[in-house]
């Protein structure tokens, strides 16, 4: 393990993080929130100080392989929630630090859970950090730094091991030759987007700050609100903006880079957006029928019912309706969503629409080699064979999903909750989603947990938005186990 | 630039790594996913995988777009179909590896026909290669320059040599000749020596001298030099064919131990004047009988890297006075030379040079070109050969008033035929042609990089 490598990294990552504070640093100033203001230029300080202790250590070697790019990834998420999370707590505007820990990871975690009763009270500064944290977690802090980073340097393999670790989807491909390229290209679109949304939210007459914090929110599909009833209050106009963004960030990334190359063929043609649109549309239907009764007109069940749909199935969060009001039917579609997620190489989370796919194209291919016990068969994708790495790497990624929320269900039910909220607890919270269901419903927060939950709970965000393999690496005994000398 | 290469073989693998060192965008076709996989986890790369003569997978790769296509696949055909395909469909330059001898008789015909800008012979490049090592068995490697005017080779410091423990600002009084030393290798440091440095027995100097006073030098330095006159190839690939043709045409008697009979009895059709040997060259025995205190060279050319090396060691042992090993894998040259192996030939990185050449003399179509590059001590310096022109900097100013980058060396000038090497008083002119030495931390691709 290349230490010096990895400590320089966190460094790196650490500046980013510093450089993405100074915004919210000029809005409290900007508000004369003389608390936040201390808060913030307190958090500075340490970063900065801990990140020139990092730098003291020079790198011996630049070797980089796969193993170090995993720790990377997982120390430096946990590392920037940590300081993230520094604000809070020490512009006292969020008074136990675990709740400061948990607020910060779900807002880099693009999750968008959270355990406060008044959000509406919080200092400006301290509401835009929280929102920043979604935009910058939700294309992930490693990709910006190899956007920015020169990838010009011995051992350019590593760079692919840091997207492979962050980026969500059971295959990442490069868009261009080089790295850097690619993440230029992501993040480019990325801005773009989120400008255009900024744009029909403003001229859709929402005020300045409540933009940006919502174009953060929905452009990395997470969700953190500004206002204590979420997306309740707003128009139908914005209402509808945002639910459409959301649908929008929930694509795969490489399908506007497809777009915009007019490879449209390609891009209309992918199994996964389809079956990612089809799955919305039965969704929407369904539960617009079954929510007919308890709304007056159509059409404001199915703009209830699309932005529910688009905001679960996005793992965004937002909600403009108290679903838990709603017949089971329809809450048992949106727990659903809530498991499925988004398309991979989106900013959302989940288990992917595409590992879906492959799970079922790997079974129907099982049953009918069954039948036919000499059949050779393999599983496609839009038309490529899909190599078997691919398919056997689902199938872990299921077993390791279904042992982690398993695991987490029984720890967190020592906080002696209901069956249901802490099932829709540890859901919501590995895929990122945000609100779950009775207690920690649309209507309820996560304070009902303990400490040791909220931080099990935060985990399972962090487990989540890596996709489960970079934490679990870290945290074997073999990855930091030293060369010993006898 | 955008390159794209088809066939991640040995020498695809070679110039994708080379080239995407140099901040070149390149896309990487073959049709094993496997490699494609390794190759991912070491080059930052994009990789398509398919058949790359097939017009879906070069537009999968955007060729149209491309600069640059490589086609390095083992079978002639497909590159060549590869290369014509490419051109249809929008891209400028193509290169293709075409190695069967009896393609390489209608090169020219195929390059017009097909539009090739380029083709390479790993194969023919190291039957050269060696061949002219041959010439002067005491370099250990020739490099040529302004049209095989001036010539950089390396010799190694044997005991009794006349410069040893000299001062390089000294040479001149010892040796008579105009020469210019511009790389050191010691152990595993390389040094791009100044006029203080000196001599130890064991280096390994890499000169630049004319070609015509090679000849000179060698005795001024008292090395002992070897006629060839008796030749052993083991292993009858294409390489021992290139290389017996050339070696026949100068009247030196070759022998080649080949352990497959049908191709033994191709190569006595091919080279009739050869004496072909059936048998395993490996075989101690057979190896022992055939050379008999006879034979002055033995060059194994068998594919296993391993056995080269076994058979150039025991060549020694018997006392054959020069032994050359082909290898593969150029990454343990330095545990080879532990085992007493000096002469080694690898096509791939022969080729490899050519091609890079290549490309860096695409990226500068407006200053003044660059004409020759050859790689030496294990690709740590490059030296390489440009045309000065009207827009290089520093043209007509003494050199020593001249802000060169660090690392580099000015080794020679020639101008209007004349080969000059060049003290703190002599200057580059437009129209000269100039040979540079350079460690290859930072490419150069053009003659105004050496300046600050």
């Amino acid at each position: 393990m290349n230490r010096r490598m990895i400590a320089r990294l966190i460094a790196y990552t650490l500046i980013i993080e510093v450089i993405a504070m100074l915004p919210a640093l000029g809005i409290s100033l900007a508000h004369q929130e003389s608390d936040s203001v201390r808060g913030f230029l307190l958090s500075i300080g340490i970063i900065l100080a801990c990140c020139a202790l990092l730098l003291l250590f020079r790198p011996r070697s630049k070797t980089f392989y796969a193993g170090e790019g995993f720790v990377t990834t997982a120390l430096s998420w946990i590392i920037i929630s940590l300081f993230g999370a520094l604000p809070l707590w020490l512009s006292g505007a969020v008074a136990n630090p675990v709740d400061c820990f948990f607020e910060i990871v779900s807002g880099f975690t693009t999750t968008g859970a959270s355990v406060l009763s008044d959000v509406e009270s919080l200092p400006r500064g301290i509401l835009y950090w929280r929102s920043f944290t979604n935009w910058l977690g939700g294309m992930g802090v490693l990709v910006f730094l190899l956007a920015i980073t020169s990838t010009q340097k011995k051992g350019e393999g590593s760079s692919l091991h840091l997207l492979r670790a962050e980026s969500p989807g059971p295959i990442v491909g490069k868009l261009m030759p080089k790295l850097k390229q690619t993440a230029v290209i992501l993040y480019a679109i990325y801005l773009v987007m989120s400008l255009l949304e900024l744009i029909f939210l403003l001229a859709g007459g929402m005020p300045l700050f409540d933009s940006f914090c919502t174009v953060f929110a929905t452009a990395g599909t997470g969700g953190v609100c500004i206002k204590n009833d979420s997306m309740m209050s707003y128009s139908p106009y914005l209402q509808t903006v945002v639910g459409i963004f959301m649908a929008l960030f929930g694509v795969n990334f490489s399908i506007f880079y497809l777009l915009l190359t007019r490879q449209f063929a390609r891009a209309l043609f992918d199994e996964e957006v389809r079956a990612y649109l089809a799955v919305m549309a039965v969704s929407v239907l369904l539960i617009t029928l079954n929510i007919l009764p308890l709304y007056h007109t159509f059409g404001e069940a199915l703009q209830h019912s699309f932005f529910q749909v688009a905001s679960i199935i996005t793992t965004t969060g937002y909600v403009t309706a108290d679903y838990g009001l709603w017949p089971g039917f329809s809450q048992t579609i949106l727990l659903l969503l809530m498991a499925i997620g988004a398309c991979a190489g989106s900013t959302g989370g989940g288990y992917k629409i595409s590992r879906l796919l492959i799970s079922f194209k790997s079974v129907k291919k099982e049953i009918s080699r069954m039948l036919h016990p000499r059949a050779v068969k393999a599983v496609h994708m839009n038309g490529k064979t899909l190599d078997n790495t691919v398919t056997k790497g689902v199938s872990v990624y299921t077993t390791v999903y279904c042992a982690i929320i398993l695991l987490s269900f029984l720890l967190i039910s020592l906080d002696n909750q209901g069956i249901l909220t802490n099932i829709t607890a540890v859901l919501s919270c590995t895929n990122n989603v945000g609100p779950g269901m009775d207690a920690v419903g649309p209507s309820g927060n996560y304070n009902v947990f303990s400490n040791f939950g909220k931080i099990i709970l935060a985990l399972d965000m962090l487990l989540g938005r890596l996709e489960f393999f970079p934490m679990l690496i870290l945290m074997m005994p073999s990855t930091w186990k030293r060369k010993s000398l006898h | 630039m955008r390159i794209v290469i088809v066939g991640d073989g040995k020498v695809g693998f070679t110039l994708t790594e080379q080239l995407s060192k140099e901040g070149h965008d390149i896309t990487v076709i073959d049709r094993n996913p496997e490699l494609l996989r390794t190759l991912q986890a070491s080059c930052d790369v994009m990789t398509v995988n398919g058949n790359g003569a097939s017009v879906h997978i070069l537009k999968e790769a955007d060729i149209q777009y491309a600069d640059l296509l490589i086609a390095a696949t083992s079978s002639d055909e497909i590159n060549l179909l590869t290369c014509f395909t490419a051109k249809k469909l929008g891209c400028s330059h193509t290169i293709s590896r075409i190695r069967n001898p009896e393609y390489v008789r209608q090169l020219t015909f195929l390059k017009e026909e097909l539009g090739l800008d380029m083709t390479i012979n790993p194969e023919a490049a190291a039957a050269h290669e060696i061949y002219r090592l041959l010439q002067f068995p005491s370099f250990l490697q020739r490099d040529t320059f302004a049209k095989g005017r001036v010539e950089i080779v390396e010799i190694k410091m044997t005991k009794g040599c006349s410069i040893i423990g000299q001062k390089l600002s000294e040479l001149y009084k010892t040796i008579k000749i105009k020469v210019l030393i511009c790389a050191v290798e010691r152990g595993n440091e390389v040094f791009i020596p100044s006029g203080d440095f000196q001599i130890q027995e064991g280096d390994k100097i890499h000169v630049t001298a004319e070609s015509p006073k090679l000849a000179s030098l060698l005795r001024a330095l008292n090395i002992p030099t070897q006629k060839v006159k008796d030749v052993v190839l083991i292993g009858g690939s294409r390489i021992a064919y290139y290389l017996a043709q050339r070696l026949q045409y100068s009247g030196i008697n070759v022998k080649i131990i080949e352990n497959d009979y049908q191709r033994c009895q191709e190569l006595t059709d091919l080279l009739p004047k050869a004496l072909i040997i059936n048998g395993d060259g490996s075989q101690k025995t057979l190896v022992e009988e055939e050379i008999q205190n006879k034979a002055d060279v033995l060059i194994s050319l068998l594919n296993i890297d391993e056995v080269n090396l076994v058979m150039a060691v025991f060549a020694k042992q018997l006392g054959v006075p020069i032994s050359i090993a082909k290898i593969d894998r150029t990454e343990y040259r330095s545990v080879y030379e532990t085992f007493g192996v000096e002469s080694m030939i690898n096509p791939k990185e022969l080729i490899c040079s050519d091609v890079l050449r290549y490309v860096r003399d695409m990226g500068n179509r407006t200053s003044g070109s660059m004409l020759t590059l050859h790689r030496m001590v294990n690709n740590q310096v490059e030296a390489m050969e440009f045309r000065a022109v009207k827009g290089t900097r520093h043209l007509g100013k003494p050199l020593k008033n001249v802000p060169f980058r660090k690392n580099i060396l000015v080794v020679s000038i020639i101008r209007e035929g004349r080969v000059i090497f060049p003290t703190g008083d002599d200057y580059i002119e437009a129209g000269d042609s100039v040979i540079i030495a350079a460690n290859s931390g930072r490419p150069i691709t053009e003659l105004n990089h050496i300046y600050q």
